[in-house]
């Protein structure tokens, strides 16, 4: 919403500079978003002129050589190149030196020869209008040398405010009078509505036309006035400077008077000629579906059974509350006017407005919700002006289809309700103040208040707790308001345990030497696909958007493998050496979330779950190296038994033991995969990442792993550890190496160990694998050092002996393993 | 023979004091103390002495023995000295190569770590943290937050939604999580939301993707001025602690009355001029940063999770929104929201 300044002085004067008003209302609720000046920067400069000859240019078919009195006793020679200048008008004069809206200085120029003194304006060149055809003719009872400024407003200041929806009433200019009355205390002339005028047409505006509400839900008041003898023509200077100031270009006198109208009272208006509506009939209801109307702006647009139409008993003439149409609008022959106030319904307004796509000045403010009381004021203003500005005769009557109007509505106000909420305690000689100049109508009774809700703020304030706003506001919240916490009570501030875990874990990656993504949770669609995911695979058919911004980001992730590959990508693109990226993050599945195991797993709190599953997901990947080459020894390789390594000690530092065992994703190289599992409940995979995968991304051999964060930190143990007596009775440490066929697991090897060194074997871990000529064909030897300790006594080499032949024994039976000496 | 012993002794003495190395000193070892030598021979034939001068010269032998022995221990050990000293002068690393690189450290991500600070800051103000669905149901986004369908202040926010379902969104504000919260624990309740959020719009200032913190606190007496203390605990936590907060009315439909909360600037210290005399280009001369949102939470928002003991007459408290994005950006000078999502390492780097 424009506001010029000029305008709202005219209703409110805040006796302060529009930069100190605008801090006021910044303060009080009301955003500025900025000043803006229209017409030149300073008033110096520009005069009333009269010109006293207009000779052709000796030199140039489309100058004028003209003589102007400017007021100062001499005459200047002005060169101008408007058709209409001629001798005997009144005109708007910049002298040498004014400075031109935008800044630029204006200088004596020679201008084909003959030097010029000054400029005669045109409209636009004052910000009036856009009209540069012709020059600016002014009333003639102006006296040369008057300045321009006491003619129309010039360097005008303009507060761009930004409405908030719940302030419909701020959207006409009188509601930020209103408003500026009551932030600053300045006083509030009169409601320009509060006079009609004297109906002086012939007849009854019954018997010139009618209308049919059909819908009276969608339409609950239409009002219409007709005039008559109207003298359609240019809207006075002073209208259209404040058209233009306000951003509305001037049209026509009828048409600039609805519009001005909207401007100040937040009511649109539609002015129709009277003689192209068949009959005189409006007929107000739904579209049909599939029905078709063409705009003012010529668009056409098809309809819907919810779109309310505005029609003549041949064909619909406007689309209710949004746009009119062409077939009955005002044209310089219209000599009699139907003018339309109407009241709509809210909801369909903007629903309609959105669902054409289709946004005006009516339906920004229709949309809002508008109360029916508003029609009849813009009424009063408008038929007014018709009078004034158009020698309009208006016939005597109004169409008032209307249901009943919303009852007034009257709310308590308590006092201890308003220091209760707000912690400051505001006198109520302030609230009745306050609210008064709000516009409310104000009773006390006792330490409370009555307030009763004009009809600008019928849709607004409608609780207790919105007047508390308003008196809260007005009051001054930066200035009064004091500065207190909550009553601590018996709460504890703290993270829960899986919160505290999943810091862990990124702290762990971290300083494992990876770094932390975060990534737009959007994909396109074929990723699945780049990842060779089988269409029929869950993560092959990711939510999709309705309404993307792009066909790339129109799909949620299934994954965090994809995210992770395209910062891969793009960081290895730039010439990265060595990527090492991980992320915390969910992924989204079309399916539904589980009942149990909290929001890592996708199971939020509230009563509704949540649409699909989203679980959170601990993903990683590297490129290149994990630790740089340097001078002394080469790069350490990020291959697959580097990333497992990452993977253990992140589960070591949660204290966790993570299952590996052979399996199988479409996206990782189908020898190098491993299926990852706590507790043997699956938990995610690791593996090197397919070259085909690579290769759609145009990345080098990578490897990556993605966890499930919900089973891998609810089973961990971090911070839950026992103490074990270790010091007392030492360990006895064994070294083997056992032959095996090469396709044995080296897990198997070790789980076999585990089993057969019962409760004395502590650990066993595997340190070397060999395969060489003398092992002879398909066979490998695994070197595993065994910890053996008791908690109760120093074991005897011959105890140890006797596990370790338990242990030999086994492997020879269990998996054909011998010894390797 | 007692003098024999005695120029031994002074001979060895000498020679010992003369030894240049540790090698030549053995020699001296050898031919003094050794098996062949003199001293040692007169105490081996010592018996073969007239017996009133074999206490004599067994004395004055082995007094002269034990002189050399230390003679030799002292000057053994500072020769030692002198020699790895000599050796150690020679042995010498090129200091200025580069240090071997430990095992690379990685990096936080600055939104992650500013979530973390903000976290921490209301935990010590009591809060609990939770979690919500970033694909969420209309009711938990708007209905439930005071904004009913049709409402206009559905469009202040431009919303993705999800094809598949009509009802179903991506969710513009972590508040549903307020409504989430409230059906699941009775007041009162101190809780902070952070996550993902996702709005229809993308520049410099706007991501389609973005973090942002909730916070509601619900209790008997809570106020605005409760609100007020407590964003100024925090913006002093995130921004300094000589930073100033100022409210400003504004419109939220979940929240009435509803405020914009700045934070006076840090670089200028409010002033809105650098000490040049320039425009402080971080609050653009205004002294203030709108840092977020906030309010009192709407009584028809209680309305709608009455039942799980929120009753309006008797429970009251505020929430607010802050983007952590907007948090990092001003702390740390990025200007553009969208490359926190670039994840570019040259970036990532930059932040420890």
């Amino acid at each position: 919403m424009r506001v010029p300044y000029s305008w709202l002085r005219e209703y409110c004067d805040p006796g302060m500079t529009p930069a100190e008003l605008a801090d006021r209302l910044v303060m009080t609720g009301t955003e500025v978003e900025r000043i803006d000046v229209v017409g030149p920067p300073r008033p110096e400069g520009f005069v009333v002129g009269k010109v006293e000859a207009a000779e052709q240019h000796p030199d140039a078919d489309r100058l004028r050589v003209c003589s102007v009195d400017v007021g100062d006793g001499a005459t200047r020679t002005i060169v101008c190149g408007a058709p209409n200048v001629a001798a005997g008008q009144t005109v708007a004069v910049a002298l040498p030196g004014a400075r031109m809206p935008g800044g630029e200085k204006l200088r004596k120029a020679k201008l084909r020869g003959v030097a010029s003194e000054g400029m005669i304006l045109a409209a636009d060149e004052l910000e009036v209008g856009e009209d540069h055809e012709g020059t600016l003719v002014l009333d003639d009872a102006l006296l040369a040398g008057t300045p321009l400024t006491a003619v129309i407003p010039l360097a005008e200041p303009v507060l761009e405010i930004e409405v908030t929806p719940n302030r419909s009433d701020c959207f006409g200019l009188f509601g930020v009078a209103r408003e500026v009355h009551a932030v600053t205390g300045a006083a509030l002339g009169p409601e320009p509505w509060a006079e009609d005028v004297v109906a002086v047409g012939a007849g009854e505006v019954g018997e010139l036309a009618s209308v049919t509400v059909e819908v009276p839900e969608l339409c609950p008041r239409f009002t219409a006035r007709a005039f008559v003898e109207v003298e359609l023509g240019p809207s006075p200077l002073w209208l259209q400077q404040r058209l233009s100031a306000a951003g509305q270009r001037p049209i026509n006198n009828v048409v600039d008077i609805t519009n001005y109208v909207m401007l100040l009272t937040a009511q649109p208006l539609h002015a129709y000629d009277l003689d192209r509506i068949p009959g005189g009939e409006l007929i107000v209801r739904a579209a049909t579906a599939g029905e078709k109307v063409t705009t003012l702006d010529g668009a056409e647009h098809t309809l819907d059974a919810e779109t309310v139409l505005i029609c003549d008993r041949e064909q619909p003439t406007g689309i209710a509350g949004i746009m009119g149409g062409q077939v009955s609008e005002v044209s310089p022959e219209t000599t009699r006017v139907l003018l339309e106030a109407a009241n709509w319904n809210g909801t369909n307004i903007l629903r309609t407005s959105r669902l054409l796509g289709l946004r005006s000045e009516a339906s920004a403010r229709f949309e809002k919700q508008l109360h029916p009381e508003l029609a009849m004021r813009a009424q009063r203003i408008a038929s007014r002006l018709l009078v004034e500005l158009c020698d309009a005769k208006l016939v005597p009557g109004t169409i008032d289809v209307a249901a009943s109007p919303p009852p007034a509505i009257t709310l308590p106000l308590r006092a201890a309700r308003v220091r209760g909420l707000l912690g400051m305690e505001i006198a109520q000689e302030d609230q009745i103040a306050y609210l008064e100049r709000l516009g409310f109508g104000v009773a006390v009774e006792g330490d409370d208040l009555a307030v009763t809700v004009p009809p600008d703020r019928h849709h607004d304030v409608t609780r207790e707790v919105d007047l508390i706003e308003e008196v809260a506001r007005v009051h001054g919240l930066d200035e009064h308001l004091p500065t207190t916490l909550p009553a601590v009570g018996e709460r504890v501030g703290r993270l829960s345990r899986p919160q505290r875990l999943r810091r862990r874990a990124e702290d762990s990656l971290r300083d494992l030497g990876f770094d932390q993504i975060v990534s737009w949770s959007f994909t396109d669609p074929g990723e699945a696909e780049r990842l060779r995911i089988p269409a029929d695979d869950l993560r092959a058919k990711p939510v999709r958007l309705a309404n993307p911004l792009s066909e790339e980001q129109s799909a949620m992730r299934t994954t965090l493998l994809g995210s992770l590959l395209d910062s891969a990508a793009r960081n290895a693109a730039r010439g990265a050496q060595r990527v090492a990226l991980y992320e915390l993050g969910s992924v989204y599945l079309e399916e539904p979330p589980p009942a149990a195991g909290g929001p890592l797993a996708g199971d939020f709190p509230g009563e509704r779950a949540a649409p699909v599953r989203e679980p959170l997901r601990i993903g990683a990947i590297a490129l290149g190296s994990l630790a740089p080459a340097s001078w002394r020894g080469a790069a350490v390789p990020a291959d697959f038994f580097a990333l497992k390594g990452v993977a253990e000690a992140l589960a070591g530092q949660l204290r966790v033991e993570l299952g590996f065992a052979p399996g199988e994703q479409p996206f990782l190289h189908p020898g190098r995969t491993a299926a990852v599992s706590v507790g043997g409940a699956a938990a995610g995979w690791l593996g090197e990442v397919h070259p085909l995968v690579c290769r759609a991304w145009d990345v080098p051999a990578a490897v990556a792993f993605e966890l499930e964060a919900a089973p891998l930190l609810a089973a961990s143990t971090a911070g839950e550890e026992g103490y074990e007596d270790v010091t007392t009775f030492p360990a006895a440490l064994r070294d083997i190496a056992v032959v095996v066929a090469e396709e044995v697991p080296a897990e198997r090897v070790r789980a076999t160990v585990l089993a057969a060194g019962g409760e004395l074997l502590r650990s066993a871990r595997v340190f070397d694998l060999y395969e060489g000529e003398q092992l002879g064909e398909g066979r490998k030897s695994l070197a595993l050092g065994l910890e053996l300790r008791a908690p109760d006594r120093t074991l005897t080499d011959d105890e140890v002996d006797g596990v370790r032949d338990a242990i030999v024994a086994a492997l020879g039976a269990e998996l054909g393993g011998q010894l390797r000496e | 023979m007692i003098s024999r012993i005695a120029e031994i002794r002074s001979e060895a003495a000498a020679a010992i004091a003369a030894a240049g190395s540790s090698e030549e000193l053995e020699g001296l070892r050898v031919r003094y103390l050794g098996r062949k030598a003199e001293l040692p021979g007169v105490l081996r034939k010592i018996s073969e002495l007239p017996p009133e001068e074999r206490g004599k010269v067994g004395g004055a032998a082995n007094r002269a023995r034990k002189e050399l022995e230390e003679l030799l221990g002292a000057r053994a050990e500072s020769l030692d000295a002198s020699e790895l000293d000599s050796k150690l002068a020679g042995d010498r690393l090129d200091v200025t190569l580069p240090g071997a690189p430990p095992h690379p450290v990685g990096h936080a991500h600055l939104v992650a770590r500013t979530q973390r600070t903000i976290e921490d800051a209301m935990v010590g103000m009591g809060y609990t943290v939770a979690e919500g669905p970033e694909i969420e149901h209309d009711y938990y986004n708007f209905t439930a937050l005071n904004h009913p369908p049709g409402h206009p202040a559905r469009q202040l926010q431009d919303t993705f939604y999800v094809q598949s379902h009509p009802e179903v969104l991506l969710r513009t504000h972590t508040s549903p999580m307020q409504v989430r919260a409230m059906e699941t624990q009775p007041p009162p309740i101190f809780v902070v939301v952070p996550g993902k959020v996702y709005r229809r719009d993308s520049d410099a200032t706007h991501s389609p993707m973005f973090h942002q913190m909730e916070a509601l606190a619900i209790a008997e007496g809570i106020t605005l001025a409760d609100l007020k203390g407590t964003l100024l605990t925090l913006a002093r936590a995130l921004f300094g602690e000589t930073r100033e907060v100022r409210l400003r009315p504004h419109y939220f439909p979940f929240t009435e009355p509803s405020v914009e909360v700045d934070v006076s600037c840090f670089q200028c210290e409010g002033t809105g001029a650098l000490p040049d005399g320039s425009r402080c280009n971080i609050c653009k001369g205004q002294g203030w940063i709108e840092i977020l949102g906030a309010g009192m939470v709407d009584p028809n928002v209680l309305g709608f999770v009455e039942q799980y003991g929120y009753d309006a007459e008797r429970v009251q408290g505020f929430a607010y929104g802050l983007g952590i994005e907007r948090v990092a950006m001003l702390r740390h000078g990025v200007p553009d929201l969208r490359r926190f999502f670039d994840n570019d390492l040259r970036m990532l780097e930059q932040f420890a």
